[in-house]
C-alpha cells in the first residue's frame, strides 16, 4: 500500500496498535510463563495461593536452597531417560526430512512439467490424502503390522510419515517448481542433458530456496507428530511428543509434572530456534500455496 | 515430458502414497466389515460324588489358535457399523419412538458415542474455522499499520502457537487454566468461587477448546492475509479516496475482496485440520466431556483390548466426512480446470 493511503486518524493507529499488543501477549505469554516455571518446584508453578509464587519461588527456596533450580530437567533427561526420546526424535525427524525432499523433488518436478491431464488428477488426489485425518490412516496399519512384525521399529514410523508428508510436500514443490522458467532445462536438453540430467545439475541448484522451505515444514510436521508416533512406536523407541504424553499418565506423584514441564520446554526450544533463523522461509511457505490458489 | 519419464520421476512419491495412504483405506475398509473373535466355548462335564454338572468354559488355548490363525477376525458384514458405539441406528429408532419433542430425542442421541464426538467435531470445525479467519484479519491489518520495525519481533511472536507441537501447545495452556495454575486460580479469584473449574463443566471445556484451535490456528490465517496485504494494488486503493470512500469502504469493497482468494485458501486448510482435531482432547485431557471423531478411535486404538473393528468402522465414517466435507471444493476446481482446457 502506498503511503497516503496508510494515513489515518490516531484514535484508529491506537486502537490497532493495542490489538496488536495485545495479541502478541496472548501468543508470547503462555510460553514464557511456561519457561520460567519449569525452573521451579511444582509447589510454586502451580500455586493455588499465590500467582505471585510462580515467580518468586518462595517454595523453591526452601525445598533448593536457592530461587531457580534445575530438578524437573535433571528428572527428564536424566532420571526418566528422556534424552533418549530426544535421540529418536532426531533420529525419526532427519531421515523423514530427508528423505521425502528426496522423494518430493522428483515428483513434484514431474507434476510441474508435465501438461497430462494425469499429473491434475494425481494434485488432486494428493489434496484429498492430505485431508485424511492421520489417525484413521493409523487404524488402517496396525493390525498388518502387527502381522509382519514391523509394528515398534523406527524405520516403520519414519517411512509412514514420509508417506503422510508426500501430498503436502509434492503441492508445495510442485508450485516452487512452476516458478522456474521451463526453457532453464530445455535449453540444457538441447544441449546433450537428459531430462535427470537437466534437473540434477540445471534445475536443483536454483530451487534451493524451495527445498529448504519445503524441508522446514516437513520437519515440523515429522516432529510435531503425535497420531503416528504414539500408536506405532514401542516404549523404548518413542519419540519425544509421546513420551511427554506418557509423563502426563504418571502425574500424581509430586514433582513428576514438572518433568513433563521440563519436558515439554525442551521440546519447544527447537521449534524456537527454528523461527529465530527461518522466520521468512516460513513465511513464505505459508504463502506460497495460497498465491498459487 | 513423455509418459515415460513422468513415472519413472513420480514412481517414488507415487508408490509411497498408494502403499502407506492408500492401501491403509482398503485396510480400514476391509477391517471394518470383521469382529474379532469370539471366546471359543467348551462345556466340561465334571462328575463328583453328587452327581455330574455341566459347566461351560472359555478355551483359551482354542481361542488362541482360533485368533491366531485368521487375525482379522470374522465377518461380521455392515454390524460394526450400526451397533451402538457407531450410528447406532436401533437405539436411534427407539430414541425417535419414545421421546415426543425434537429436542429429547437429540438428547438422547447426543449421548451415544459417535453422535458425540461427531457433535464436538463439527461444533469445533463450525466456530473455530470462522473466528480463524475473522481474527487473522484483524491481526494483519493491525500489524500492516504498525512501523515496519515493529512488523518483524510482531510476526515472531505470532508464529509460535501455530509452530508449536499441537499437544505441546494445548499442555501449556492446560497448566495454567488449571485449577491451581495462573489462570484458573485467577478466574475463582475473580469470580469468588473456589469451586469454579474449567475441566469440571462440558460447556467450558468445549469452550476452553475452541479457545485453544483459535489460539493455534490465528497466525496461520495472519500471515497469510499478511502477505496478501503487500500485494493490494495502490492505485485502486487511492482512486477509491478520491472517490470520497472512508476508511471502513477501502477495507470492504478493496481490500476484502482482494483478500477472498485467500480467504479461501485458509478456509480449506482449516476445515481440513480442524476436522481431524484429536491432540487438543488428549492434552487437555478432556475426554470426559469432548470427544471428537479422531480421539474414538485412538481410544479404541489404544485400550487393552484393541478394538480394531471399532476403530476402522468409524474411521470409515470419518473419511466418508472428510469427502463430503471435500467435495464441492473438488467439484469447483474440477469445473475450473475443463473450462481452462476448453
Amino acid at each position: 500500500m502506498t503511503a497516503s493511503s496508510l494515513r489515518r486518524s490516531p484514535a484508529l493507529a491506537v486502537i490497532s496498535m493495542v490489538l496488536v499488543a495485545l495479541w502478541v501477549i496472548l501468543a508470547a505469554f503462555p510460553f514464557i510463563w511456561t519457561l520460567w516455571g519449569s525452573f521451579k518446584v511444582q509447589g510454586d508453578f502451580f500455586s493455588r495461593a499465590d500467582w505471585m509464587n510462580a515467580l518468586t519461588g518462595p517454595l523453591t527456596v526452601k525445598q533448593t536452597g536457592a530461587s531457580i533450580t534445575g530438578q524437573g530437567y535433571f528428572g527428564a533427561w536424566i532420571e526418566s531417560g528422556f534424552w533418549r526420546n530426544v535421540m529418536n526424535t532426531g533420529i525419526v525427524v532427519t531421515c523423514t526430512v530427508v528423505i521425502s525432499l528426496t522423494l518430493g523433488t522428483l515428483g513434484g518436478y514431474a507434476l510441474a512439467r508435465s501438461g497430462f491431464r494425469y499429473a491434475f488428477w494425481i494434485l488432486m488426489i494428493a489434496l484429498v490424502f492430505r485431508a485424511m485425518p492421520h489417525i484413521t490412516l493409523v487404524s488402517g496399519y496396525l493390525m498388518p503390522f502387527f502381522q509382519w512384525n514391523l509394528w515398534g521399529h523406527l524405520p516403520t514410523a519414519i517411512i509412514v510419515l514420509v508417506a503422510i508428508n508426500q501430498p503436502f510436500t509434492l503441492w508445495m514443490l510442485h508450485s516452487f517448481f512452476l516458478n522456474i522458467p521451463k526453457d532453464l532445462d530445455e535449453s540444457a536438453m538441447v544441449d546433450g542433458c537428459t531430462r535427470f540430467q537437466a534437473f540434477r545439475h540445471v534445475i536443483m541448484p536454483v530451487m534451493w530456496p524451495g527445498v529448504i522451505t519445503t524441508g522446514l515444514f516437513s520437519f515440523l510436521l515429522a516432529y510435531n507428530d503425535f497420531a503416528v508416533t504414539a500408536m506405532l512406536l514401542t516404549q523404548d523407541n518413542q519419540t519425544m511428543v509421546p513420551r511427554i504424553a506418557s509423563f502426563l499418565g504418571s502425574v500424581q506423584q509430586e514433582g513428576n509434572v514438572m518433568f513433563a514441564v521440563a519436558a515439554v520446554v525442551s521440546a519447544t526450544a527447537p521449534l524456537f530456534v527454528l523461527i529465530l533463523f527461518f522466520q521468512r522461509q516460513i513465511v513464505s511457505g505459508l504463502t506460497a500455496g495460497a498465491v498459487k490458489g | 515430458m513423455p509418459h515415460r519419464t513422468f513415472l519413472w520421476f513420480i514412481l517414488p512419491s507415487l508408490s509411497a502414497m498408494i502403499l502407506f495412504i492408500a492401501l491403509p483405506i482398503v485396510s480400514v475398509v476391509i477391517q471394518s466389515l470383521h469382529v474379532e473373535h469370539e471366546q471359543v466355548l467348551v462345556t466340561v462335564e465334571t462328575c463328583g460324588p453328587f452327581g455330574c454338572t455341566n459347566e461351560t468354559r472359555v478355551d483359551t488355548e482354542a481361542t488362541a489358535a482360533l485368533r491366531e490363525a485368521q487375525p482379522l477376525g470374522r465377518f461380521n458384514g455392515l454390524g460394526t457399523y450400526v451397533n451402538r458405539a457407531h450410528l447406532a441406528t436401533a437405539e436411534l429408532s427407539a430414541a425417535w419412538r419414545t421421546t415426543d419433542s425434537l429436542g429429547a430425542f437429540l438428547g438422547q442421541a447426543l449421548n451415544l458415542p459417535f453422535y458425540k464426538a461427531l457433535a464436538f467435531t463439527l461444533a469445533y470445525t463450525a466456530v473455530v474455522t470462522p473466528l480463524v479467519l475473522v481474527l487473522g484479519l484483524a491481526i494483519a491489518l493491525g500489524v500492516n499499520a504498525l512501523p515496519r520495525l515493529l512488523r518483524g519481533p510482531t510476526i515472531f511472536f505470532s508464529l509460535l502457537p501455530m509452530i508449536v507441537t499441537p499437544l505441546i501447545g494445548s499442555l501449556v495452556l492446560f497448566w495454567m487454566v488449571d485449577a491451581n495454575g495462573v489462570i484458573g486460580a485467577g478466574m475463582q479469584r475473580l469470580f469468588d468461587d473456589p469451586d469454579l473449574s474449567l475441566k469440571a463443566s462440558p460447556a467450558l471445556t468445549w469452550a476452553m477448546l475452541f479457545v485453544y484451535g483459535v489460539w493455534h490456528s490465528a497466525p496461520f490465517a495472519f500471515i497469510v492475509f499478511y502477505a496478501g496485504l503487500q500485494t493490494v494494488p495502490g492505485e485502486t486503493l487511492e482512486a477509491a479516496m478520491i472517490d470520497g470512500a472512508n476508511r471502513w469502504e477501502r477495507v470492504r469493497y478493496v481490500v476484502i475482496p482482494h483478500l477472498m482468494p485467500l480467504a479461501v485458501f485458509v478456509t480449506l486448510m482449516q476445515l481440513m485440520d480442524n476436522f481431524r482435531v484429536f491432540e487438543p482432547i488428549v492434552g487437555f485431557q478432556a475426554q470426559a466431556s469432548a470427544t471428537s471423531l479422531s480421539y474414538i478411535i485412538y481410544s479404541d486404538l489404544r485400550g487393552d483390548t484393541q478394538q480394531f473393528g471399532s476403530a476402522a468402522a468409524t474411521s470409515v465414517l470419518t473419511i466418508i466426512g472428510v469427502a463430503i466435507l471435500l467435495a464441492p471444493v473438488l467439484l469447483r476446481t474440477w469445473r475450473d480446470f475443463n473450462r481452462k482446457r476448453a
